[in-house]
């Protein structure tokens, strides 16, 4: 056990110690939220350390890439984090541009960043219901899966699929946009907006739903930075950490959008509701960013998503680069290293949920059971992503 | 074979208790029926709809009859003589409450004169049950619900009794029967608002921490499905679990005819002109008394329905906390005062 001033909650000396027991959370425990293995040593209700063990859904992505041509690895990052399959594209494709020196349209930038922010508020959404589901609120659950479910109608139409896109492409996009669906993305924000308040009266400001998050599970600034934990999570510590304004990529700084940050509102600053809150607040920002883009493709002229696609990937310039973006889970790196073939020579992914999990075990002594439910719901991980 | 009056009384009796389960039964299964519905309706679906035509009408009565055909499955590491008996133990103890619950005026099992003594005596062999399903099954997360469980149940019990101590001490009697008479005569007359301050302040604690006694969400701790699987009944299957199930549903019914009981008129209505007088037959008086018997207890049902699909669920500790530091207070402070009350009248 460390003795880190955060690894503890109740003093030692409040603490009754009884016979230790092991229990094994997952693989296919309701609230890994997937095939996460925890196993815990506990002492009556209380934790006294968890052991993560993953690799459940490894599926060998960085050495399957070094087998695939460029275009190939796109669908490949859909599986990434599954949620949020449009923000993996966005970030592989812009490395894999910035490497090969090629440039997109005005248009094109714009139908990326909105896909992407349209795919952020679909995985918040997610994130938000089955967190609810955890802390055993059943009905907000279903509420936001109607809206993702608007999003995904929309994604259907534009590409033909419901959670793996392949959309963005190297050079372009899979598809334009049919005739009409504009509109109906202009239809989904009015749709959408009254959903947060509805959402925050329903779940966010229930008396025994803050009575559950608040104070518990902090994750101090500093503990974050240690582990490199970033996104909402990082943000909910308090640090106004975000890619899209630190470090823009792909157009998002001609966009106007605020960057929410955990207060301390109900318990202390980083706790399970700060991390909570600060995705829902993201959604609201992201609804803004969708109505911008929204607005700069109605004024801008159609023209051909395909027209930068190379007509080959057989000879490509070599290099290397590392390209992170902001992904609805924090920070989504890739390292590219190019050997002018048609098939790279390495690929790194550095996946967000993988440093929020690896911090887990630091959060987890002095928990209860419950809370290691909350925890976990918190950070918000997806498992294609922590095993890749 | 000639009928003495011990015979027909164990005829009556059989027949009494035969139709309880019948009753029981049929409840259960319109209960799940309604819970299903209900949720589906405040969550914006349809729930089921195919079975039976009519909106799924026979949904639960397919359901049923898949866990009776089902296999049943022990783990081979469990302790298969408690494993099989828990159901059972469960299920009695719900059952046997049922004897002393006024559904008419005359529709009672036994009219105890010590009534709600004897329920809530029973009604605590559901916790034996629930201990020995989680110790028996040999598994961590059945062993942590019914921990939980017992924790849980063992705690509200002390509220709850204080709190159907109010009625029993204003009305003077133990007898389900005469707490019932004794609020005849329009909804004024119910204990609830006959002695509005302390009857309230019991009734809402008594209401509350039977959603504990019934491990109903907020209070579900025991079984919460993403917590621990779903707690003590996690290696249960087939009509075992289907006792356990029963059980749960046919406990919800319990504490609400209680509270219908103690609190709430029983089988009067809320105004005189309603009531159905015996003069114009005891058949068609009785019958009146359980469709009022029953509104009042479904619709106390359905509350806990209500509130299962609003509320989110409550922490250990944080459920010890209400239990101990503000119901168990409350209730002896009401306690007190009804009788510093009753000696002042």
């Amino acid at each position: 056990m460390t003795s880190d001033k955060w690894a503890r909650l109740v003093p030692e000396s409040e603490i009754m110690h009884g016979e230790k027991m092991v229990l094994q959370m997952g693989p296919q425990h309701p609230a890994t939220h997937g095939v996460l293995r925890v196993e815990l040593v506990t002492d009556g209700e209380m934790i006294v350390s968890a052991t993560l063990h993953i690799g459940y859904l490894h599926r060998c992505f960085e050495k399957v890439c070094e087998n695939m041509q460029w275009p190939q690895i796109v669908p490949y990052t859909d599986r990434l984090d599954y949620l949020a399959s449009m923000n993996n594209n966005l970030g592989f494709v812009l490395g894999v541009e910035k490497l090969f020196g090629i440039e997109v349209s005005e248009r094109v930038r714009i139908i990326r960043i909105l896909v992407a922010e349209l795919n952020r508020i679909a995985s918040h959404l997610v994130a938000i219901g089955t967190y609810g589901l955890d802390i055993g609120a059943w009905t907000p659950f279903l509420l936001l899966f109607q809206a993702r479910e608007h999003i995904l109608d929309l994604f259907d139409e534009l590409c033909g699929g419901r959670l793996l896109y392949n959309y963005i492409w190297i050079g372009g996009l899979s598809h334009d946009y049919p005739d009409g669906w504009l509109e109906k993305c202009r239809e989904f924000i009015p749709y959408f907006k009254p959903k947060i308040p509805e959402l925050n009266g329903l779940l966010s400001y229930n008396k025994i739903f803050v009575e559950r998050l608040g104070g518990v599970a902090m994750m101090p600034a500093d503990l974050c930075i240690k582990y490199g934990v970033t996104g909402p999570n990082l943000r909910g510590a308090g640090i106004k950490w975000d890619l899209r304004r630190n470090d823009p990529y792909g157009g998002y700084d001609d966009y106007e959008f605020d960057i929410p940050i955990g207060r301390g509102e109900i318990g202390t600053l980083g706790d399970c509701f700060d991390r909570y809150i600060v995705r829902v607040y993201e959604m609201e920002q992201s609804i803004r960013i969708v109505e911008q883009a929204l607005d700069k493709l109605e004024r801008t002229p159609r023209d051909d998503v395909q027209a930068a696609i190379p007509k080959t990937f057989a000879k490509v310039p070599a290099g290397e680069l590392y390209f992170r973006t902001e992904s609805p889970k924090g920070e989504l790196g890739f390292y590219i290293v190019s050997d002018g073939k048609s098939k790279p020579q390495r690929i790194k992914c550095r996946a967000p949920s993988f440093c929020t999990l690896s911090a887990l075990p630091q959060v987890a002594p002095g928990l209860l059971i419950a809370d290691m439910v909350a925890l976990i719901g918190s950070i918000d991980i997806v498992l294609g992503e922590v095993d890749r | 074979m000639t009928f003495t009056p011990e015979i027909i009384n164990l005829i009556i009796s059989v027949g009494f208790a035969l139709s309880v389960v019948a009753f029981v039964a049929v409840f259960v299964l319109i209960a799940i029926w309604l819970e299903r519905k209900i949720s589906a309706h405040m969550q914006d679906r349809l729930g089921p709809m195919e079975t039976g035509g009519w909106h799924g009408w026979l949904q639960t009565i397919a359901d049923a009859l898949k866990l009776l055909l089902k296999e049943d499955i022990i783990p081979q590491a469990a302790d298969r003589p408690l494993f099989k008996l828990a159901p059972f133990i469960v299920f009695t103890g719900t059952m046997a409450s049922f004897a002393v619950i006024p559904f008419g005026a005359h529709l009672i099992g036994s009219d105890l004169n010590i009534g709600v003594y004897y329920l809530v005596a029973v009604s605590s062999l559901v916790v034996i049950g629930i201990l020995m399903a989680g110790w028996s099954s040999n598994n961590k997360w059945a062993l942590y619900g019914a921990m939980r469980s017992a924790a849980q149940m063992v705690s509200y019990e002390i509220p709850i009794g204080l709190s159907l101590l109010v009625p029993i001490m204003l009305i003077g009697s133990m007898s389900m029967e005469t707490l019932t008479n004794a609020q005849a005569g329009g909804f004024w007359k119910w204990t609830l608002f006959s002695h509005p301050p302390f009857a309230i302040i019991a009734f809402i604690i008594y209401f509350w921490a039977s959603l504990a006694e019934t491990n109903r969400t907020p209070f579900d701790i025991p079984e919460a499905e993403s917590e621990l699987v779903a707690g003590y009944h996690v290696e249960y299957s087939a009509m075992r679990f289907a006792m356990f199930f029963l059980s749960e549903y046919a406990n919800m019914f319990v504490v609400s005819s209680v509270a219908t009981a103690l609190f709430l008129g029983g089988w009067y209505a809320p105004f005189r002109f309603l009531d159905v007088p015996i003069e114009v037959g005891v058949i068609w008086h009785n019958l009146a008394g359980l469709a009022w018997f029953s509104l009042k207890a479904i619709l106390l049902v359905c509350i806990q329905m209500w509130l299962r699909w609003t509320l989110p669920r409550l922490r250990v500790d944080q459920l010890m906390h209400i239990c101990w530091k503000i119901f168990l207070p409350f209730s002896f402070a009401n306690v007190l005062l009804v009788s510093l009350w009753i000696v002042l009248k």
